[in-house]
């Protein structure tokens, strides 16, 4: 992952091993997550993605960001010297509350996607009172 | 706010490999590409045609509106601000990882690039600049006659 290659080796190595190696190589994302209200926001940096090529999933609590980049090397060009690399991006989230899937909302916009997840009905602190006996 | 002047093509600074070596060891212990905390931010990667160059940058979350792009004679200046990241008193932050702020980047090109004929897109957080050769500026070739 720290290998300083050149992005097309990269996509040529990987393409080369199938999925599994693929997935090994991807990055991070940056991220930011807050919470407001009974909502919460995670934005998800993915520089180079299309909109199409974004993938959330979310299974139990078990949040999947991805995002698959198309090699976008310049027709008839050659690489001349690279400060950063391309490639896919993955990130796995465990979230803590019961999220309302009916009520995501996903938005992705200038290679940031933006996640609003709110909390389910059922989720949210009930008091229970206590009888005495 | 951040400015960068060393230049990722010339070979005048002697640190540059070891200032990319280290950037790449940080990116290696965090797990994350963020550069945010790096000397030179943006990153850019430069590509190579016959007469002209195309450089790219990522900059995730910018608009086209965010971004100024300057050019004189050899010198490519790239400056933006990133926007305000969502405040009120009512929320709770989890996690801030993306960058912020405003930077200023200017990297020396190889050559002179003709200021008309600059054709910069954003795509997806994307910033790709193709930039082409002068005429005048190009070698040119010299027919040697015979007696």
């Amino acid at each position: 992952m720290a290998q300083e290659i050149a992005a097309q080796d990269t996509r040529d190595v990987t393409a080369g091993n199938g999925d599994a190696n693929r997935r090994a190589m991807a990055f991070t994302p940056s991220v930011d997550i807050f919470e407001r209200d009974e909502t919460t926001v995670i934005m998800a940096d993915m520089p180079g993605v299309a909109p199409n090529d974004v993938d959330v999933t979310l299974e139990r609590q078990v949040l999947t960001l991805r995002g698959t980049v198309n090699p976008d090397a310049p027709e008839g060009y050659r690489a001349l010297s690279s400060e950063y690399r391309v490639g896919d991006y993955v990130r796995i989230f465990t979230l803590s509350d019961e999220i309302d899937q009916a009520k995501i909302k996903a938005e992705f916009k200038n290679g940031v996607l933006r996640l609003e997840l709110p909390r389910s009905a059922e989720t949210k602190p009930k008091k229970i009172s206590v009888k005495a006996a | 706010m951040l400015q960068t002047v060393f230049s990722p093509l010339s070979t005048s600074d002697p640190f540059a490999d070891m200032r990319r070596m280290q950037n790449t060891m940080n990116r290696l212990f965090s797990g994350a590409r963020a550069s945010g905390q790096s000397a030179t931010y943006p990153p850019v990667n430069f590509w190579a045609g016959e007469d002209s160059i195309v450089m790219t940058t990522e900059l995730p979350g910018l608009g086209e509106e965010d971004i100024e792009l300057t050019v004189k004679d050899t010198m490519l200046s790239i400056r933006g601000t990133y926007p305000d990241p969502e405040s009120n008193d009512d929320i709770v932050w989890h996690r801030r990882e993306r960058v912020g702020g405003t930077f200023l980047r200017s990297v020396e090109l190889p050559f002179r690039v003709n200021p008309d004929h600059i054709e910069a897109r954003f795509e997806n957080g994307v910033l790709t600049v193709e930039m082409q050769r002068p005429e005048d500026d190009k070698p040119k070739r010299i027919k040697i006659k015979a007696n």
